[in-house]
């Protein structure tokens, strides 16, 4: 009886930091934003950290971009030539990658190269008194350092959506038309066909979402991480899990809105 | 220069510092001394403005820190630099962009006009020739003393240093603790030290404050502090592991421990 009353007593507590994290999560986010109008104004620093985040992940975008067309036509080709129908090979690829798989496999490769390199670097900044330093040079590290991250991942991660699309469409057209057979004009006559703007913006949707969302729990693992070398792993390795849930879960509360 | 009145810091309500009233004098060097764990740490972040106190005032040129608008409290900081135990200097900027850097934010100034100055407090803590190293390929004296230049490029009244000499070499330790003396005297600005290095302490100061457990326990010239009858004064600036500072934190007796009596430490 006893264990059963510490289990529930344990599972309450956990519950009740988690809720105590969100919040304290959330006014973080906030009073970061809100930073975005105050002066003096970090233009200089968001196109250094867009290039830091954005160029940073190009490669990995390209490459899980170009693969993810690829099987997309490979699977879709064998699965709609059982039903006759596949002319309908371009529409299938390019709404499965700009509706879900382009936002989410972007998002989540972003979160592994920029997310994780955003979380241990404002951890280290921590542990070797940089944030400090900053503060006695009267420089506010939460618009310089966090902001500027934040808004980088909330503007890159939609153009690295758009070039993993771009990929993976081409990718795909290679793999149906030159490799499996299919004809070229349909695949493209019916992609553009079937292929609605309410799609486009669904996907871009999800991906400045996704981004703000990356942006604002990878500096806040950072800036919560305890001051120590662990405390900084375990910050970077628990930033990673909670943005990859936190995407899927995102994807399907704004899949539902658009559908 | 900067009074603290009844200052008091606790953290989850052990209190790191207790009623503590000080008096930092203008174009002095003060050395704030004490053990490992003694608070002045916590001293000098509160007098830095980097943290609040639980109760008490921090006056800082007419203002109490513990009140002040974030804004306020940043126009007050272009008066002050601080030197970090760990130099903290920002690790993606060479060393002229780190010295530069409250130039680049607060000023105006051609770059030729900052090139100028920044070779200025180069030269002045002897690293001219440096500025395109990184931080990783400096030795931990030669970061403090980039450190040093960077809190010394606004001309600040006031320059905080957290363990300058910690970690270095004789030899660096040496140059560093030099530098404050003479920089001090020179520049007339008020520096404030905290360290557990007695002999550098006593060599550098002008005024030495003693803590213990959160509270001043001495106070004045070195030489005041040198002769002092408090046997926690005198046990400290001689390392005696014996005396009224117990060197075992413990709180069990050792033999209850050893025979595992109740209310005694468990390892599981």
């Amino acid at each position: 009886m006893q264990a059963m009353m510490n289990m529930v007593g344990q599972v309450g507590r956990n519950t009740l930091q988690a809720i105590a994290k969100l919040g304290d999560a959330t006014i973080f986010g906030i009073t970061t934003l809100r930073l975005f109008f105050a002066r003096p104004w970090q233009g200089k620093h968001f196109v250094m950290q867009m290039y830091a985040v954005g160029v940073g992940s190009l490669i990995i975008i390209v490459i899980t971009g170009a693969f993810t067309g690829m099987v997309l036509a490979l699977q879709g080709y064998h699965m709609l030539v059982k039903v006759g129908t596949e002319a309908l090979l371009g529409p299938w690829v390019a709404l499965s990658l700009i509706r879900e798989l382009g936002p989410v496999l972007a998002a989540l490769m972003f979160v592994g190269r920029a997310g994780s390199s955003i979380t241990a670097e404002i951890g280290i900044m921590r542990v070797t008194e940089q944030m400090d330093a900053l503060e006695m040079m009267a420089v506010n590290p939460q618009s310089r350092v966090m902001l500027t991250r934040i808004i980088a991942c909330a503007i890159s991660l939609p153009l690295l959506v758009a070039i993993f699309d771009a990929v993976g469409l081409f990718a795909g057209y290679v793999i149906g038309v030159d490799m499996l057979g299919v004809n070229g004009g349909v695949y493209i006559g019916e992609t553009i066909d079937k292929v609605a703007l309410n799609d486009i913006q669904a996907g871009f949707t999800k991906s400045v979402y996704f981004g703000l969302l990356v942006g604002i729990i990878c500096t806040y693992m950072g800036q919560r991480a305890t001051a120590t070398t662990e405390g900084v792993a375990k910050a970077t390795t628990q930033a990673v899990m909670l943005c990859s849930v936190m995407v899927l879960i995102l994807d399907y509360i704004i899949t539902s809105f658009y559908l | 220069m900067i009074k603290t009145q009844a200052l008091v810091r606790s953290f989850d309500g052990v209190k790191a510092l207790d009623d503590v009233d000080l008096h930092i004098e203008k174009k002095k060097v003060t050395v704030i001394m004490g053990g490992s764990g003694s608070g002045k740490t916590t001293l000098l972040r509160l007098l830095a403005g980097l943290d609040k106190p639980t109760a008490g005032s921090i006056m800082f040129a007419g203002e109490d820190l513990a009140k002040v608008s974030r804004k306020r409290l940043y126009e007050l900081r272009m008066r002050v630099g601080m030197v970090f135990q760990y130099s903290a200097l920002l690790n993606s900027l060479d060393v002229y962009e780190n010295v530069a850097f409250p130039l680049h934010e607060h000023t105006d100034l051609d770059e030729s006009v900052i090139q100028t100055m920044v070779t200025m407090k180069l030269e002045q803590v002897g690293l001219r020739g440096f500025e395109r190293m990184m931080p990783s390929q400096l030795s931990g004296g030669m970061a403090k003393r980039v450190a040093f230049a960077r809190a010394l490029v606004m001309d600040p009244q006031v320059v905080f240093f957290d363990e300058p000499t910690s970690g270095l070499d004789p030899i660096s330790a040496g140059v560093v603790s030099s530098l404050i003396h003479e920089t001090t005297a020179k520049t007339r600005m008020t520096s404030v030290v905290v360290t557990h290095d007695v002999q550098a302490g006593l060599d550098i100061a002008d005024h030495v404050i003693l803590l213990w457990q959160g509270k001043v326990i001495a106070e004045g010239n070195p030489e005041s502090i040198k002769q002092s009858e408090d046997p926690r004064v005198q046990q400290f600036i001689k390392g005696e592991p014996n005396g009224p500072i117990p060197f075992s934190r413990s709180q069990t007796a050792y033999i209850d421990d050893l025979l595992h009596k109740p209310g005694c430490v468990r390892m599981s």
